[in-house]
């Protein structure tokens, strides 16, 4: 049970406070409700971009990392399709530098042309590193757009070219930050070796007095529903043969997507998985495979991907993952395979409750489902699946006409 | 001017008592040591075995990791599925790991189902018979990975500059081929194991939320195993270093970036230079504020991330610098790494920026240090490199204190340009 207390600011800023005397570190994390999938078409990458530029300076001080740093505390911040989250940690007794550094650039930035020339350089690199001169580095930027045909979900955060990023102007930079970083839009999570009471009195000072902006209102195109399987072939320089198949799944707040969660447990993960000891221990037609989602907060996707064993026909794969896909569908799984995974998921918990910084990013994030006491209850939604609704997930999910699939061949 | 303008007074993180908190150690029958941390508020633990069974003690390239790796995939009593079955029922997670030395087999669980988890974990370490099944599978499967690694400019850049630094016949210099995967032989698997595992050496370093009858509970499962016996070999790899410090690879005609990799030979934890020479790789290269990351990342934009290391190694280490940078900038920002180099030698290291760095490390340290598992990772160490509390106790020292003009002298012995291989990997 992760406890918390819970205030607003007159300007709109959600503040929760969760006190751990046991730690001698404090934690502060702002999420800002805005990701990949608030952007334009054609300014695509930008959420990410500008989560580099939160790092290069605000109104009043010229460099963030510096403080904080003389302060013994760390940072970083990531940025996903649907959020922009921002974390520190540093010695308790320093927590104010902390919020000192993250109201000033909340209240405005020092929107610096040298920082974003430098950074759409470093964001390119970013870009070159992972997704461009990686074997497979492509195959998120196919998929998506291939399961997407309306919902923003159809580019990676990282952006879906290279242009997008090097053609960001400081205007775009403005409009941007406007829109988005503003205390009506964020949640600030305190936690660690905190008092709240006196969280309270240091928030006053460092947010109070900065305009709540306006409330951004997202209205996404919501993905129409697939009614026949796609499938796209490509062929690139990679040493194996590649399979991936994806199925529309929930958002993250209905009631099926711990079902499909628990599912993905099912097929991919571990060592006692259904694909894997099935396609890769048994019939030895990969050399590796997964299964997995994304966790997004509108519909997303739940993937299968693998290596093929050198030699094996592609249909051949194919086949063999519908077949254990057919097993789903066919008939329930066995009571102790589904309470295996939950146990799975119950420990994986325990562990992730270890650290005061993943309790802190936690809460912000049921904060932005709707409320951060969610998070008390999420064990027991996971306990409460059936195996009659595993069957019915996996029904509803592993439809042909549900899905997508990216034959990805080898050409030496 | 805004009160913004003015920072808070900060509490400065280099004045804080940090201590590393005592380990309980005890022996096992066998006279197998325990260290165990007794903390944390989730009821969760570690048991780790760290074992004298890394690379330096393997006769032939690759039996060493494929052994570890192997121990989970059979008993004369369990398949490999019903052991991972065990574990994953159990929502526990046995991970194994090799090492250039040691080579260790760590479980992760929920505290309630210790119980359950290590009459199986004792199985694997004392029975383990790698199928030849088992062992055709993992040939086939991580030729393959291979394959695909060898796309990716920066895992081949990491394997030849430490055989530049080592030679190929140097366990650190060491690296799997096609021709080592076909070479394993369960004879030679077994062999190892019998040696370096089931009469092997080993340690076990335990935390979490630990039961009241941990040392019972370990005793029963280890405290009878024909362990630490035999004299520990002390195998001795002489470095075979390479002629040629520079090296320029193609590995990619279309690549768009370069694996920059720059190092030189470094002395053991046990040498009076390296409380030091860690701090001054902080300020060169080890966090997000050094002068590399500043330099070449926050002001010329030439790579998403740029860092310096000494490496983990117990015999001997090295100095390291490592980075992908775009294609046509990588001669450029190899320049700019001589140039910080030769900065930290010959210029004075500006006050602020010193105490900038001391309160980093304190404070990151201070952190590093919060939670069971996070602490026993700090005695692990420290008994893996046969080293004790005064170590930790030098290192904290020679943050708070180590003048700038000695972290100058420090740069003109390690930090010279003529001393580092030198390759890039497009």
């Amino acid at each position: 049970m992760i406890r918390f207390d819970r205030f607003t600011l007159s300007n709109g800023l959600r503040v929760l406070v969760h006190e751990d005397a046991s730690t001698p570190m404090a934690v502060v994390n702002v999420l800002y409700d805005v990701g990949a999938r608030d952007e334009e078409p054609t300014h695509t990458g930008f959420a990410h971009l500008f989560e580099h530029l939160m790092f290069g300076g605000s109104v009043n001080i010229p460099v963030y990392d510096d403080p904080m740093q003389r302060a013994g505390g760390e940072n970083n911040a990531y940025t996903t399709n649907d959020l922009t989250n921002y974390y520190c940690q540093l010695p308790a007794d320093n927590l104010e530098t902390a919020l000192w550094l993250e109201s000033d650039r909340m209240l405005s930035l020092a929107f610096s042309e040298k920082s974003l020339d430098v950074q759409r350089k470093v964001v390119c690199e970013e870009f070159k590193e992972h997704y461009i001169n990686k074997p497979y580095g492509d195959v998120w930027k196919l998929l998506r757009d291939l399961a997407y045909r309306e919902h923003p979900y159809r580019w990676m955060t990282i952006g879906r070219e290279l242009s997008h990023i090097e053609k960001a102007t400081l205007p775009d930079v403005r409009h941007f930050f406007g829109k988005h970083y503003n205390p009506v839009n964020a949640i600030l999570v305190v936690a660690g070796n905190v008092r709240t009471e006196a969280v309270r009195g240091h928030v006053e000072k460092w947010f109070g007095d900065i305009p709540p902006g306006a409330r951004y209102l997202r209205d996404l195109p919501s993905e129409p529903e697939q009614r026949e399987a796609r499938r796209l072939e490509v062929g690139a320089k990679v040493p194996l043969d590649a399979f991936y198949r994806t199925w529309h799944m929930s958002g993250r707040l209905d009631v099926r997507y711990h079902a499909a969660d628990l599912v993905t447990d099912m097929l991919g993960g571990s060592g006692s998985s259904r694909l894997y000891q099935s396609l890769v221990k048994e019939k030895k037609l990969f050399s590796s495979i997964d299964c997995y989602h994304f966790g997004s907060l509108d519909p997303g996707l739940v993937a299968i991907e693998g290596k093929l064993v050198k030699g094996v026909a592609m249909d051949t794969a194919e086949a063999a993952v519908e077949e254990e896909l057919e097993k789903l569908r066919r008939s329930p799984v066995p009571v102790k395979e589904l309470q295996k995974v939950k146990n799975k998921t119950e420990s994986l918990m325990a562990f992730e409750d270890m650290s005061v910084m993943s309790r802190a990013s936690s809460i912000a994030f049921y904060e932005l489902l709707g409320d951060a006491g969610m998070m008390n209850g999420e064990l027991s939604r996971y306990q409460a699946v059936t195996v009659d609704q595993v069957l019915e997930e996996c029904r509803t999910l592993f439809r042909d006409e549900n899905s997508c699939t990216l034959v990805y061949r080898s050409e030496g | 001017m805004s009160f913004r303008s003015i920072a808070p007074p900060i509490k400065d993180p280099v004045d804080l008592h940090l201590e590393l908190r005592p380990c309980h150690r005890f022996t096992l029958d066998n006279g197998v040591d325990v260290y165990a941390i007794d903390a944390g508020a989730e009821e969760v633990l570690q048991v780790e075995v760290v074992y004298r069974a890394g690379n330096a003690y393997e006769g032939s390239n690759g039996i060493a990791p494929a052994v570890n790796f192997l121990l989970k995939n059979g008993t004369p009593s369990r398949n490999a599925f019903e052991i991972n079955e065990h574990f994953d029922y159990h929502g526990a997670y046995l991970n194994r790991n090799c090492h250039s030395e040691s080579a260790d087999v760590v479980l992760h669980c929920l505290t309630k189902h210790l119980p359950d988890l290590l009459p199986v974990m004792c199985d694997l370490l004392t029975e383990a018979d790698f199928p030849a099944q088992e062992l055709d599978i993992y040939r086939q499967n991580m030729k393959q990975r291979l394959d695909v690694n060898l796309r990716k400019c920066d895992f081949v850049a990491n394997r030849l500059i430490d055989e530049y630094l080592w030679g190929f016949e140097h366990p650190y210099g060491r690296y799997s081929t096609y021709e080592s995967y076909d070479a394993l032989d369960r004879s030679a698997l077994l062999d190892f194991y019998g040696r370096h595992y089931a009469r092997g050496h080993a340690t076990l370093f335990v935390a979490g939320l630990l039961p009241n009858d941990i040392e019972a509970q370990l005793n029963r499962h280890f405290g009878a195993l024909p362990l630490n016996r035999d004299p520990l070999p002390a195998p001795t790899h002489p470095a075979v270093r390479a002629a040629e410090r520079r090296h320029r690879v193609d590995n990619q005609p279309d690549g768009v970036q370069g694996a920059i990799r720059l190092a030189r030979p470094f002395p053991n934890r046990h040498h009076p230079d390296h409380p030091g020479a860690m701090v001054l790789n902080a300020l060169f290269g080890g966090f997000f504020g050094s002068r590399l990351m500043e330099n070449i990342r926050e002001d010329k934009g030439y790579t998403y991330g740029i860092y310096s290391y000494l490496q983990n190694q117990v015999a001997e280490s090295a100095w390291m610098v490592s980075t992908e940078a775009g294609r046509d900038v990588c001669e450029a920002a190899i320049t700019e790494v001589y140039h910080e180099m030769r900065r930290l030698r010959e210029e004075e290291i500006p006050d602020e920026e010193l105490q900038m760095v001391r309160n980093y490390l304190m404070g990151t340290l201070l952190g590093d240090l919060d939670g069971p598992f996070q602490i026993i990772g700090r005695w692990k160490n420290l008994v893996i490199n046969g080293l004790d509390e005064a170590f930790f106790r030098r290192t904290v020292d020679t943050i708070r204190n180590i003048p700038g003009a000695e972290l100058n002298a420090l740069a003109a012995r390690y930090l010279r340009e003529e001393d580092f291989y030198e390759l890039v990997v497009v």
